[in-house]
């Protein structure tokens, strides 16, 4: 198993490959854990007043979409890996 | 439920047995959807491919402007010195061959992006004075708007409403550069969301694009700064041994904004487009397989595929909301007065 990834990086291929495919995943992971934070309090905060539904969605949507942008950065970094 | 199992076993291994060659080339496919071109394919017909040529307009450094159908630069033939690059550098662009090196010369052809975009614009200008048309035949205090002007009303008063809160009074004149841009990013994404001509073509997620927009922002932003404004970028009110640090973390911050707006709207479009590309080659990646097997992944991927362009839907609003709700927030920390 260790043989493997040293002949690995001995033939200098793919450690690019599996450091982006690792990198996209950690971005991905990151972006769950983040929205799902999110979520979870928007809709504790919907239970406690329903009312203010609708001011929750917005700012949920909003935090959402920061998030996404960061983890798009990683995607765009790991994307550029594979391609250059 | 057990023969079942090994009936589908069975169907699985026969299926190896009648592997086609011919494997797709994926990257190709998505590729060449997402990215720009000189012609626009849109379908293939009895083997033949139908495509619009489009014009390239050329100017290089030695022979002047040329301008020509991207006919002549089919299958790799060479027009008036011009070629299209087939590998790197410049791979899929007009090169021309100076001294036996490659050299680009002012590119300002009608690509399909730039085709796209002509035709979006067009179309956003008929929507929105066919909207203007009905106020200005009816009397918008006596009654609420039918047709076309109810469906862009709600919308125009989201952005208006976003304007007036995050900028304070003098919002009516930012109202409009917003208007545009949350009109703009919309028609487009979902544009590059329907899969046949006119629509199709990745504009929004091409990283030129966005960033003009960003672009847009970060002037509208920075030549209407007021001096207070300004006042906290290069002399805030900090403690001493901080002010000569601030100024450089303000700037940076002021510098990033802009390009974090450029790379999530870029990055939003072109990651859905990829996916849902990627799901509907699967189909075609699976022919090799036999037929148990594409029949099972045409099912799975139909139904993802499906689902992922209302996501799609869902993202293109969302992606021109967040663009635009941004920039009103900007524009508004940089009109604070005090």
């Amino acid at each position: 198993m260790v043989l493997a990834v040293i002949l690995q990086a001995v033939a200098g291929a793919a450690f690019g490959k599996v450091g982006a495919a690792l990198g996209a995943a950690v971005a991905a992971i990151a972006a769950a854990i983040g929205i799902g934070k999110i979520g979870s309090s928007t809709m504790e905060g919907i239970a406690r007043q329903p009312e203010s539904a609708g001011n929750m969605r917005t700012s949920m949507i909003i935090a959402a979409g920061m998030i996404e942008g960061a983890a798009l950065f990683a995607i765009i970094v790991c994307f550029l890996t594979l391609i250059l | 439920m057990k023969r079942l199992l090994l009936i589908l076993l069975g169907l699985f291994a026969g299926a190896a047995l009648f592997a086609q060659e011919e494997d797709v080339p994926i990257a190709d496919v998505i590729f060449e959807h997402v990215g720009d071109a000189y012609e626009w394919h849109i379908t293939t017909w009895k083997d033949h491919p139908v495509a619009i040529h489009l014009p390239v307009i050329v100017r290089s450094r030695t022979s002047g402007w040329h301008a020509f159908s991207s006919k002549r630069l089919e299958h790799g033939a060479v027009h008036e010195g011009f070629l299209i690059a087939p590998d790197d550098p410049y791979e899929g662009k007009v090169v021309e061959i100076v001294d036996g090196e490659r050299v680009r010369p002012l590119d300002i052809s009608i690509t399909k992006n730039v085709l796209s975009l002509m035709m979006s614009a067009v179309l956003l200008a008929v929507i929105v004075l066919l909207t203007a048309r009905w106020y200005r035949r009816h009397d918008a205090l006596e009654e609420a708007p039918k047709g076309l002007a109810a469906a862009v009303e709600p919308l125009v008063m989201m952005v208006h409403n976003m304007a007036k809160e995050n900028i304070g009074e003098d919002y009516r004149r930012y109202s409009p550069f917003l208007c545009t841009a949350f009109f703009f990013i919309l028609l487009n994404n979902f544009m590059g969301i329907i899969p046949f001509f006119p629509g199709g073509a990745n504009l929004t997620g091409n990283i030129a694009v966005t960033m003009v927009l960003a672009l847009c922002t970060f002037f509208t932003v920075n030549l209407f700064g007021t001096k207070h404004y300004y006042k906290d970028i290069f002399w805030p009110d900090v403690p001493g041994f901080l002010k000569p640090i601030m100024p450089v973390i303000e700037v940076f911050s002021a510098l990033v904004k802009p390009i974090s707006l450029t790379i999530r709207l870029f990055a939003n479009m072109l990651a859905g487009h990829i996916m849902i590309l990627c799901i509907v080659c699967i189909i075609f990646a699976m022919a090799k397989y036999g037929p148990a097997m594409t029949g099972s992944m045409t099912f799975v991927s139909v139904l993802f595929g499906l689902f992922l362009d209302l996501l799609e839907c869902l993202v293109a609003f969302i992606q021109a909301y967040v663009f635009t709700m941004l920039s009103s927030i900007y524009i508004g920390l940089s009109r604070a007065k005090e």
